[in-house]
Order: C-alpha cells, then structure tokens, then sequence
C-alpha cells in the first residue's frame, strides 16, 4: 500500500484553485473565504482539517461567545477576591484559603453519550478529568447531570445502562469519589439525552499552571496514550477525499476509553509538577493536536515547531490529517526546559507513561508542523485557536411562549381530600425524577479517598481538603428544563438558586459558579433567545449572589429534527466551609427533634412536578425569585450551623414540602408528626398548595428541643420567617409520616414506592 | 511497628490504607511494585483499586510485579498481610490464598455498607474481634464473587478458614456468603469489603448510631499491630 503523502504549504501554494472539502467539514463558504484570506493561499488539507474542528461551535463558542463576555462584565470586587483563574483556561481556580484552591468544571458529551452511550459517558469523565489535572491539581471527585427520555420508552434502557456503566466504570476505575449529580427523565431528551460530567481538583497555590508555550527552545512533549484512529470525525473525509480506494477507510467517530491509562497518566503528572518538571501543560480532548499545539502557542511566545512523524502511533496507515484530528484519550502535551527534559523522561518512565519529543517553542510567531520532511501547516496559531469567528446569530422571541406562559397550573383541580392527596403525595414520591436514584449510585464509589464528607443523596456532596484543619468545600448542580422552558432567564437564576441553596444548606459558604449550557440549534432565532435570556439571567443573579462563574462549557444543537429540548443551563455552585466536621446532613436521624419550616410558601404550582405528574401539564410562570431571600437563607443556616443548632437542612425545590418530608423520613427510616394548618394560616393558600407548591428560598431543618430558644431567636433577630411545623417522631418498621387531618403513610410505603421505580425499568 | 502498602500502577485505595494504619497507631510506609525492597515493614497491606487496569483478570498482572515475589516469600515466612478487595484478588492470583473471584451476579458494580460476621478471630488481622462479632465495612467492586472448587470450600469451612461471611445480603453471589478468607496459618487474609474506608468517623459506612459513624475497620489494624507487638 502506498503511504498517503500530505498536502504541502508548497503545493498548495502551486494549486490554488483545488477544490477542497470545506463544507463536509463543516465549515461555511465565508469561513472557507476568511481562511484563505488569512493565510493569503488556500490552506492545506492539514491546516483546513485544524481550522474546521478548532472553528467549530464546539471548540470556538463562535455563537455564544458574544453572550458569554456578560459573564467576565458582570463582576464585582467581591466576585474577584478569591478567583485565582476565571474563564477561558481549562478550569476556574478559586481560592479557598490555608493556601489550598480548588478547581471545577462541568462539561457536556451528549451527542457521543448517545451514539455510544458507555463509551460517550466514560470519555466524558475522562475529558473533564484531565481539565482538571491540566491546573495542576489532583482531582478528588466527580458529579453527573444526567438527563434521559421518558423512562417507559423503550430505547431509555440503553441509554441508562450504558451511560451509568460507562461513568461507574471510567470513574470508579479513576479513583475518584462520585458524589452528587442529576438524574432528570423527559420525554424532550428522548433523542437527545444530556450527559454532563464535572469534576473537582485541589491544589496548593504555588502548583498552579497554565497552558501556555513559553520560553523559546523548550521542548514540546506529547505523552500519554498513544494517537489513534478514535474520534476522527472530519478528518476522514479529507483522507478519502483526497485519496483513492486504496487509502485508509472511514473511522469511528466516538473515542474509546482507558481508565487505567489515566489513573497512571494523573499520578505521573502530578509527580511531574512536584519536580517542577513542567513549564505549561495542556490536556488533550475535543481536535486533539490541533487543539493542543494551537492553544498552547497562542497563550505562549506564540511560536512552535512540531515534527508530526514524531507522534508515536497505535496505527502506523493514519494520515497526518487523522493524527492531527484524532480524539484519542489519555493524551497530555507539555512544555519543558531542556535541562529537565531527563528529569521529565525519568518520571514518565517510572509510571511506564509512552513519551515523545514533538518540538520545541519559537519565536515566529507560527505554528509550524512538519510530516515527512515536508512543511505541512504554517499558521498564525492565534488565528486558528482565539480569533476564530464570531457570530451574532438572529434571536427571536418564541412565537409559542405567550400562550405557554398564559396556560397557569392554577386551572388545575385541587384536592382537599386527605385519601386522594397522600395517593398524589405517594406518586410524586415514586415520579421517575423524584424517586430514588440507588438504583444508578449504588454503582458509584464515594468512598474512595477517604475525604468524602457527604454524597448522594444529601443536597450537597463535601470533600476534605485538609485533614488536619478540616477545611473542605461542597458543591451542588441543578438546572430545571421545565422552568427554563416556561421563562429561561428565570430558569437560570432558579438553576443557580437551588445549586446556592443546596451549598448553603450543607453548612458551606458559597464561592464560585461553574455551567454546562445545553440547547437546541443556535441557527433557530427562537433557540437564540432562549440562550441569551439564560445567559443573561445566569449573569444577572451571579452578580447579586456575588459569586463569579469561573467556567464552563456551552452545548448546541441539542434537538432531534426541529424539535429542540428544552433549555438546559446546568449550574454548579461549589462553597468552602472551614471545617467538614460542622457540615449538616439533609436527612432525619434522630427522633424527638423540632422540625422547622423556613421561608414562606405560595401558591406556586406552574411548572411544577406536582402539575406535571399529576396532570401531565407545562405551563405558566416558574415560581418568584428573591436573591435575597436566598442570601439572607444561606446565612441564617450557615449561622445556626456554626452554633451547632441544626441535627439537618433540607432545601425544598421540586415537589415542594410534601418531597422534602418524604425524603428527610425515607433515608433513614426517622417518622415524623407535621401539621400544616400554621402554615396554610399565616400564608394564606390551601392543601395543595402548602403540600406540593415549589416556592424559592424555603427549607426544612431540624432543632433539638434544648436549642429551640435559641434558635427560633437567631431566626427573629434575622427576620427570618419561620414555623415549627413537626416533630420527628418514632423509628423503625412502625414508624410513619403522619400529617395531620390529611393523611398518614407509613415510613416503608415511602420507601418501598421510592425505590421501586428505576428498577422496575433498568434492573 | 511499621506496615506497609504497596502501590501498584492502578492501585485506588493505597493512600485511604495508609490513613487506615496511621489512625491505628502504626507507621505507614509506601512500597513501590517495581521494586523488591520491603523496607523493613513488619506487615503489608495489598490495596484496592484496578491495578494494570484489571487487564487479564483482575490482580493476575501485579501478581507477577517484582515486588510480589519478595511478598510471597515474606507471607510464607509468616508476615501478615492483607489483601483487600483487588488486593484479595492479587493474593488469589499469586496461590497464597485458594479460589478465585469472579464478576459480580448481577453484573453491576456495587457500592454499598455490608455487613460481615467475623468467622475466625484466631489470624493475625481479626484477633481484636469476637469469635461471631457483625461488623459494617464499606464494600464496592465489580468482581467479587468468591469461587472455589468443592473440595477446597469443604476444607475451608472444615478448617475454619472462611473469616467473613457476607450477612444479610450477599452483593456478588460469593459462594457459602464468603466475604473473605485466610491461610491455614492466620498470616495471610484477603477480603473484598475494605476495612480501610471505616476508621475515621465522619468518613465511613453509617450506622444506627449516625451517618458515615462507622469504625469497624480499625480494628483490622489494631489487629496486627497487637499480634506484631505481642
């Protein structure tokens, strides 16, 4: 067989006129045009395959750019204080003192996840992962915000078994803690399923890096796994197109995963950075080489000099367009001094890490790669990583949206009848987005590391930082579809109050925001505006909150045909707290513990799992939104937590109080004695209402009775409202939950109609 | 007294075993599997994880590391050692314990506390336990299901050698409830749960008591460093 021999920068200067596959690519005509007219020759097959992935939605954010700048504008001092790194590196680095930082990020692989679902999910681990190691930090756990079709349709088995399987599997295989996440069953994800991933570094400051090639005559140095065929999507085009029969055929689209490659690749860098062995470092994932080489010469001196017939291959037929496209996990690229260049090989070597020297940094001003001894690329890197295009896409107010708006739940029939709400109460209970998810994360370690403070199902996940002051940090996601549907700037602010919410609740103090923004086409104007009012809403709040987002990831063209799903802003808040010790579960415990209800309830039934359970109905306005509501929330339980007041803390969102009782009982098998005629009093609503409504800035917590002064003062000195609704009351096989002139449930009935709904479709 | 953990290329739960000695009161010293040195420890501990990435079968690769011939010969002298979860799998693999394990009966991997009765508090890593004593350690793993042959299961349960047994559920189909087993000297224990990840409280498996309270595990360490000490 005869070897494919590249295009050259000297024959594409001779044949300017060939005609090349830009379209198929994916590239617009007007790209194609800019191209040309930046390198002032049309560019070759090499430099169209790095332009075409690096100008991509997915890589150049060229339509959500002009919206995401509201983030770095919408910033206040205080959101400064401890952002060590914001947006645009690989992660957001906050600092969360005793000269710890951490570094988090959530990203998306939805469109693999459902071509492949295990190997989709697992790389998407993966990738997340290694952003996280390219800070210099060792990442200590992972989240995942999943998001399937209904779960009685019958291609949702799939997708559940091969998503969780390929998390439980890359993940558990890593060592790292999961311990938290989403799990959301909707019909509008049926051919579009969302599978986002997050993960959590540590680091100390001074182990901070950058990607960046800095220092002229450093080498460049790819290591890792070695460079495949795998996720070639585009680039197989160009192979065929430019080659006969004879040449390499069409390859897989999806990349395969070893964790085990990565779990070495992890201890190896990180024993890299303790040498100080490493001057930049950058992952490799979404365009490979492309990626890596353009971005780390664009945050450099600017120039770099790779001989691609240096990358060590796992087959020998790939073209030089393939080796630069190729999606190939497990893959880092560094910069390195010469005089640690030995030091840097002998590390790799002990971690039987495959190495290779690429090339070097320089002070051209060009990325210049090198195939057979022919010039293959010659660009200016910046133009193929950062000044990519820029669009401002047409936005349209929804032609639907005022009719959805104007179709409130408060047509709905409500009950008064004790009998016909506790069989509501007890089908919410068992909803597929509301009952219990062990079946999917009891095939997740949390245990390992042994600094996981709290995980699933607790409103937070924790982790220690530092075992011997106990400093440590929480995080929690959130994003309601059904929300954003109804009114998306609202959606965002409610995503990024719940993740607030849910930090706060577990005794930490909220810091920093990161968010995967999922969405239909970007090229329907209705889409558009959906994106910029979320945008716009996520922005907004952040800057009241006070706390930045650091980074995050943006996810188009999530529809199947024209039908988009609904707007997804995936939102994750991670919060410090001085020392986990003091952290405050969600669930009941112990008995004879006041029970409180903080916050006040109205009747906020639109868009809520109550009017879409029971009545399979989408409509109104989401529930009202006081930021300081929130804030004045967070502080009243981060105070009472300090002072030791609190047994637990419980947000309440979806399904309203009548959830947040179940599940407070349901954990650990704790009754509990509620009445609600306090609160349908002072609040003014009915049975419905004060059980399922889903009004913001509310939560439960539990007091022991000695503390009860104490802590219904702290709660009027804040001007907080607050009402002792319950008493947990009884454990073990007789215990129930009794709610007084309305209905009585056993413990075990909860349980048993929780637990029963996601095995009854996957096990 | 010092024990020490080996480290192999995939190994997960190293740093947690050596949290896990260093709260019994013992030094804990780090072991590299490409090497043959033992540093002088008076115990081993072969950690869990996915060493080699559990390529071949599960341990059968590190069972070949040079390290493990230093450790075969230490543990048929009479040096505790412990191996748990891929750890077990490891001393299976390297005939210092009989049987195999093999993928879990359902298929899953699972996370979960378990509960396991102390068979046999006669070995060096459970002499701190009562003979029947029910303890709740954290267990997770996708392989675990204990197998043997007849006979050897006969000459186990005839010899006192099955330490644990699974109660109340059994999560991989492990024949006889077999959570973990020990040589006919009482040097050499392997199990799947892992002891490691219930001696802080705060961090382990929940009990009665509280969340996360569960310190079972410590008493496998306080074990061998009273036999060591004795």
């Amino acid at each position: 067989m005869s070897r494919h021999v590249a295009d050259t920068v000297a024959n594409a200067e001779a044949t300017p006129e060939k005609e090349q596959p830009f379209a198929a690519l994916g590239l617009k005509p007007d790209e194609y045009a800019k191209i040309r007219e930046i390198l002032g020759r049309r560019p070759t097959s090499g430099e169209l395959a790095m332009y075409s992935v690096m100008w991509s939605e997915h890589c150049s954010y060229k339509s959500s750019k002009i919206y995401l700048r509201e983030f770095g504008q919408k910033v206040t001092p205080k959101m400064r204080e401890r952002l060590m790194v914001g947006m645009g590196e690989n992660a957001g680095v906050v600092d969360i003192g005793e000269g710890w930082a951490v570094t988090f990020k959530v990203e998306s692989h939805n469109h693999p996840s459902y071509i492949e679902p295990f190997q989709g999910a697992a790389t998407g681990v993966g990738g997340i992962v290694r952003d996280i190691i390219s800070m210099g930090a060792r990442p200590v756990a992972v989240m995942d915000q999943l998001r399937f079709g209904a779960i009685d349709h019958p291609d949702t088995a799939r997708v559940v078994h091969g998503v969780v399987g390929g998390i439980s599997f890359y993940g558990n295989c890593l060592g790292l803690p999961n311990i938290g996440g989403e799990t959301v069953f909707d019909a509008v994800y049926q051919g579009n399923p969302l599978v986002n991933a997050l993960a959590v570094g540590v680091l100390r400051h001074e182990d901070l890096h950058l990607a960046n090639a800095s220092g002229v005559g450093n080498k460049v140095v790819l290591f890792g796994a070695r460079t495949g065929g795998d996720g070639i999507g585009g680039a197989s085009i160009l192979a065929s197109d430019s080659f006969d029969s004879t040449g390499p055929t069409k390859r897989p689209a999806v990349q395969v995963g070893d964790p085990f490659a990565e779990k070495v690749l992890i201890e190896c860098c990180l024993e890299l950075y303790a040498g100080g062995l490493v001057e930049g470092i950058q992952d490799l994932g979404a365009a490979g080489i492309s990626c890596a080489t353009s971005e780390l010469a664009s945050n450099g001196d600017g120039g770099m000099f790779v001989e691609l017939d240096n990358v060590l291959l796992r087959d020998p037929t790939l073209t030089a367009e393939e080796i630069l496209m190729s999606e190939s996990q497990e893959r880092m690229m560094a910069v390195v001094k010469p005089e640690k260049l030995d030091a840097f090989m002998a590390v790799v070597a002990k971690w039987d890490v495959e190495t290779s020297v690429l090339g070097e940094v320089t002070g051209t001003g060009r990325l210049v790669i090198h195939h057979g001894g022919e010039e293959i690329v010659n660009v200016d890197p910046r133009t193929v990583a950062i000044d990519g295009p820029v669009y401002e896409r047409p936005v349209a107010y929804p032609a639907w949206i005022d009719a959805l708006q104007a179709d409130s739940a408060s047509r709905l029939p409500r009950s008064t009848d004790g009998a016909e709400l506790r069989e509501q109460f007890l089908t919410l209970v068992a909803s597929p987005n509301l009952a219990d998810t062990s079946y999917i994360t009891d095939q997740y370690d949390y245990y390992v590391g042994g600094n996981t403070a709290l995980a699933f199902p607790d409103d937070a996940g924790m982790i220690r930082v530092d075992e011997h002051s106990g400093l440590g940090f929480a995080i929690a996601t959130d994003a309601n579809g059904r929300y954003c549907q109804l009114d998306p700037y609202e959606g965002a602010r409610l995503a990024l109050a719940e993740a607030f919410r849910n930090v706060s609740m577990s005794g930490a103090i909220p810091a920093a925001v990161t968010d995967c923004l999922n969405f239909g086409s970007p090229e329907n104007p209705e889409v558009m505006w959906q994106f910029k009012r979320s945008v716009e809403g996520l922005g907004d709040a952040c800057m009241e909150l006070e706390i930045p987002v650091t980074g995050g990831n943006v996810s188009f063209y999530n529809q199947t045909g024209d039908q988009p799903i609904h707007p997804t802003p995936v939102v994750g808040v991670l919060g410090i707290i001085d020392d986990v010790e003091r952290r405050v579960p969600s669930a009941w415990q112990d008995e004879g513990n006041n029970i409180y209800l903080l916050g006040v309830t109205r009747s906020e039934l639109d868009g809520s799992a109550w009017a879409g359970t029971i009545h399979n109905h989408l409509g109104g306005l989401p529930p009202q939104l006081s930021l300081d509501d929130e804030k004045a929330l967070a502080h009243l339980v981060q105070g009472a937590a300090l002072e030791g007041l609190l047994m637990s803390a419980h947000d309440l969102s979806e399904g309203g109080l009548a959830l947040a009782l179940a599940e407070s009982v349901a954990r650990f098998g704790i009754g509990a004695r509620v009445w609600l005629n306090d609160i349908i009093e002072r609040d003014g609503m009915d049975l419905t209402a004060a059980l399922f409504s889903e009004s913001t800035a509310r939560a439960i917590v539990t007091v022991p009775r000695e503390d009860d002064v104490k802590f219904v003062g702290l709660c009027e000195a804040r001007g907080y409202p607050v009402l002792r609704i319950g008493v947990t009351d009884g454990r073990g096989p007789d215990a129930t939950l009794h709610v007084q002139d309305v209905f009585t449930v056993p413990v075990a009935e909860i349980r048993e109609r929780s637990d029963a709904t996601l095995p009854r479709y996957f096990a | 007294m010092r024990v020490g953990v080996i480290t192999f290329p995939g190994s997960l739960d190293d740093r947690d075993a050596q949290r896990a000695i260093r709260l019994a009161g013992a030094e804990p010293v780090a072991l590299w599997h490409g090497e043959h040195d033992l540093k002088k420890v008076d115990a081993i501990v072969l950690p869990g994880g996915f060493s080699y990435g559990d390529y071949l079968r599960c341990g059968a690769i590190a069972s070949h590391s040079p390290i493990m011939a230093e450790v075969i010969d230490a543990a048929n002298k009479g040096m505790p050692v412990l191996g748990i979860c891929n750890g077990f799998q490891m001393l299976v693999e390297a005939h210092l314990l009989p049987g195999g394990l093999i993928r879990n009966d359902h298929g899953r991997f699972v996370r979960r506390d378990q509960m396991i009765r102390v068979e046999n508090n006669h070995t060096d890593w459970t002499n701190k336990f009562d003979e029947g004593q029910e303890i709740v350690i954290p267990l997770k793993n996708g392989e675990g299901g204990y197998i043997a042959d007849a006979d050897t299961l006969a000459r186990l349960e005839g010899e006192g050698l099955v330490t644990f047994r699974y109660v109340g559920v059994n999560p991989n189909g492990s024949l006889n409830d077999i959570a973990g087993i020990s040589n006919e000297r009482g040097n050499v224990v392997g199990l799947m749960p892992h002891p490691e990840h219930a001696v802080e409280r705060g961090f382990g498996p929940n009990t009665h008591d509280a969340m996360r309270s569960g310190m079972d595990g410590l008493g496998f360490f306080t074990s061998v460093i009273a036999k060591v000490l004795a």
